[in-house]
């Protein structure tokens, strides 16, 4: 067992980078040449066994770091160890021992039935025969795959296909699980099935589990530790409480007035951030009660309607790195 | 709108490190286990399968209908009379057939690029040439290496050619090293598809535009011509140079006789160059947003 196999420091990145050099058309036959680093040192250890929320808008380097752990993008610096392997050299050996589930697209055969696509995932990885059954009848039971075992890939439903990846990415009992917006675009009875599953799957199994996702429900309901990266840097790691103090992040409350009025003022712990005709949002602090702001706003103004909306993740990244660049 | 291009700065995405031998049967291997699963799939639809295999026979075989036309009107062509023209015809169509059977969706390696779906290959324990090698394999285009096969034998045995046993011992070699130069040519098209996406048009030129080029006699084309298929990308080894040997002919570009033996050698060298292509090209994969 080499060192960076130790339980402690099963995923461990250290000044990780990834550049990209982008050229973009500026004339006939003229390229600007520029890099973009979409990863831009990060570092974390990530013990066996835990499972760990991976944030960040769009184009943060979410999907780039995944690409590096699974050895699909080499890093342009910094060092990097799963199971003490380094994926990029290491890839095909490394494969045995992880799993993985983009979100956006399907690992399977497009064309084939599930139980086909799983049976040549059964002789790719060489899995054990009883081990093969055993595993696959759990995720059949837990995912409520029975039906679909038959159909070809492509007439799966996003749900469907979803489940079928997953379980796909864990019949090889892999020790790290990592999943790219496993719940994007599923219903709500899909995702809780997702969840429920992931769930057990950590706790049964010790599984290591990295999961990027928008959906800050997913991060709620199944980490305890969430990383938070924008603009390739990693802003915040620690709990989830943490994450909103961090932020500063605030709620909204919107109210409909009766008629069209100057925005609000004078009330205490608010501020009017937006008026169109009729309707007013007022910002406060997360952690402030809405109560005295209603009761306030009622008070002084005809208010015919309310509602109050809760900080949206993407809003408390932003305002999270606003902070950082202003330091 | 903005065209950006975008280039890798770095770094091997290596396949297994165990020597180039395991590997090598570590990827047949796999290559063996998704043909075997789609040629199953294949077949639960027999009929479907024999339509399209016939299909597949009858297609290819045009263009040597094309041929026969024009026979119809000449009796040589560039000097080479029927059967001739069909021992050339025969050798280029069954290697190019072998090598679409078993490599045919290897040009589908740019559309994966393009969309990203390379990545699900890429966390698979196994080669990724294998797998985008095997990908989709269609049984059905054996109906080419058959076509091909059957006017090889005809023109061989119609003919005019004073066997000996190293003849004999060339059809067949020429055959197979012809399979293993087109292989060479698909696999480091396939790989230059990691720098430019829709490069497979430039390939099919190489590749389909080679073997229909080689059906005819070389006599009927430029001598640049013939030294670019016979120096730069040696297609002439396909068929060409042997053929010649067996047909009691010169080339027209005068070489040593001994050349006409180089087609294993020449084969061996374009597969190690594509591989390299290949390697390179895996390394410099950037995959897509999100």
């Amino acid at each position: 067992m080499g060192v960076g196999d130790r339980d402690e420091g099963f995923i461990e990145l250290d000044g990780v980078e990834k550049v990209f050099d982008v050229r973009r058309k500026a004339g006939f036959l003229r390229r600007e040449r520029h890099q973009v680093r979409a990863v831009d040192g990060i570092g974390f250890t990530v013990p066996r066994g835990e499972m760990v929320g991976y944030i960040g808008p769009n184009g943060a380097g979410k999907s780039t770091t995944i690409k590096m752990l699974t050895g699909i993008l080499v890093p342009s610096g910094g060092r990097l160890r799963v199971a003490g392997i380094d994926p990029s050299r290491e890839r095909t050996r490394l494969a045995r021992r992880i799993g993985v589930v983009f979100g956006q697209r399907t690992t399977l055969w497009w064309d084939l039935p599930l139980r086909d696509s799983y049976g040549l995932v059964r002789r790719m990885y060489r899995i054990p025969d009883a081990r093969y059954r055993a595993n696959l009848e759990r995720c059949v039971d837990l995912l409520d795959l029975g039906a679909l075992l038959d159909v070809p890939v492509r007439q799966l439903s996003l749900g469907q296909r979803m489940r079928g990846d997953i379980a796909a990415a864990l019949l090889h009992d892999p020790e790290v699980l990592y999943l790219d917006e496993p719940t994007i675009g599923l219903d709500v009875v899909s995702k809780a099935k997702v969840r429920e599953f992931l769930r057990e799957v950590n706790a049964e199994r010790g599984t290591t589990v990295l999961l990027t996702t928008h959906d800050l429900t997913d991060i709620e309901q199944l980490c305890k530790r969430v990383m938070v990266i924008d603009h390739g840097r990693l802003v915040y790691d620690g709990g989830l409480d943490g994450l909103h103090a961090a932020g500063e992040s605030e709620r909204t409350l919107v109210v409909d007035l009766e008629r069209e009025l100057p925005p609000i003022e004078g009330v205490a712990g608010a501020r009017t951030v937006k008026v169109e005709g009729p309707r007013q949002w007022l910002a406060f602090a997360a952690g402030q009660s809405a109560a005295p702001i209603v009761a306030a706003v009622a008070e002084r103004y005809p208010l015919v309607d309310l509602s109050v909306r809760e900080p949206d993740i993407e809003a408390v990244i932003a305002k999270m790195y606003a902070q950082r660049s202003g330091m | 709108m903005v065209e950006v291009s975008v280039r890798n700065t770095d770094g091997p995405a290596r396949e297994e490190a165990e020597g180039p031998g395991p590997r090598l049967l570590h990827g047949l291997r796999a290559y063996g286990l998704i043909v075997a699963m789609w040629v199953r799939s294949t077949m639960a639809y027999r009929t479907s399968f024999v339509l399209m295999a016939v299909g597949n026979f009858l297609t290819s075989g045009l263009d040597f209908v094309a041929i026969l036309l024009m026979f119809s009107h000449i009796d040589a062509l560039g000097g080479f009379s029927l059967p001739e023209v069909a021992l050339l015809y025969g050798a280029t169509s069954t290697s190019f057939g072998l090598v679409d059977l078993f490599l045919g969706n290897a040009e589908r390696v740019g559309r994966r690029v393009r969309d990203g779906t390379l990545d699900s290959l890429l966390v698979r324990p196994v080669p990724v040439l294998a797998q985008i090698a095997a990908d989709r394999f269609a049984l059905r285009r054996l109906g080419r290496v058959v076509q091909g096969l059957v006017v090889l034998v005809w023109g061989l045995a119609r003919a005019d050619i004073a066997w000996t046993p190293v003849d004999v011992v060339l059809v067949p070699v020429m055959v197979v090293s012809g399979a293993g130069i087109f292989a060479g040519v698909f696999v480091a098209g396939a790989a230059f598809q990691f720098w430019a996406c829709d490069a497979s048009q430039a390939q099919n030129s190489f590749t389909y535009g080679g073997t229909t080029l080689l059906q005819y006699p070389p006599t009927v084309f430029s001598r640049e011509l013939v030294r670019g298929v016979t120096f730069v990308v040696p297609l002439a080894f396909v068929n060409w140079l042997p053929a010649l040997r067996i047909l009691g002919r010169e080339d027209p570009l005068g070489l040593p006789g001994w050349v006409d033996f180089c087609g294993p050698a020449v084969a061996a060298g374009v597969i190690a160059l594509s591989g390299l292509a290949w390697r390179a090209g895996l390394r410099s994969y950037r995959s897509t947003g999100s």
